[in-house]
């Protein structure tokens, strides 16, 4: 079922396994889906000039990014054969080991999951206005550049 | 009338403020940004987008209004 408007994807800090397995149990009662995939970001302890990476500091331009989501939402079900979607992105501090991310996409068959899981996540690290510091021990930090 | 900005990122340090409004109305984005670097020299270094109304936009865009945010490159995920 498609969402017409854009919602609220932001989540403040951590996305739990606990919520991420509640996501997954509340699928148990659409049994058309055959097959879910499921994108998690995690922070990683980089190290950079001898100092460690803690954590990452999410900000965003909450309002373009959350259409952003809403039209790359709107693209992939255009796309691809899809039964669901679901998207979370952390906002404020996500520590090191910790789940910033959360992409979940369900269908009847598993290719195409794989596929548009794939297309969503390069579209939300293209064109979704967020923008992430990296805090290091010592709590200088620097500016995330993603690849 | 004036001119309201967003800085995000790194160019919000820059800036030292995350919003501002210029008494000055640039007609273009790119005498927006004659200002800016006037005004803060440390952004001329930066990468960074511009977009009115959450639509990013080239240098020789006009302003007519609207809601203008500078960007940095984004890093979600």
């Amino acid at each position: 079922m498609k969402d017409k408007k854009p919602k609220n994807v932001f989540v403040e800090g951590a996305i739990s396994p606990e919520f991420i397995a509640t996501s997954i149990a509340k699928h148990q009662s659409k049994t058309s889906i055959g097959a879910h995939d499921i994108f998690l970001g995690q922070v990683r302890a980089d190290m950079v000039d001898n100092k460690t990476i803690k954590a990452i500091e999410y900000t965003a331009y909450e309002e373009m990014a959350n259409n952003k989501f809403h039209e790359i939402r709107e693209a992939t079900f255009g796309k691809y054969e899809l039964s669901c979607m679901h998207i979370y992105h952390s906002l404020g501090t996500v520590n090191a080991g910790e789940i910033c991310l959360f992409v979940f996409v369900s269908s009847p068959r598993r290719k195409v999951v794989f596929e548009a899981l794939e297309y969503v996540v390069e579209e939300i690290k293209a064109n979704v206005p967020v923008f992430g510091r990296e805090i290091f021990e010592d709590e200088s930090h620097q500016w995330k550049v993603n690849t | 009338m004036s001119t309201n900005i967003k800085y995000f990122g790194l160019l919000a340090e820059i800036t030292s403020c995350r919003e501002e409004s210029l008494g000055n109305s640039p007609s273009t984005v790119n005498e927006l940004l004659e200002l800016l670097f006037e005004k803060y020299p440390g952004l001329k270094e930066k990468d960074f987008r511009v977009a009115i109304d959450q639509q990013l936009v080239t240098e020789d865009a006009r302003i007519t209004g609207g809601e203008i945010a500078l960007l940095p490159p984004f890093s979600g995920g």
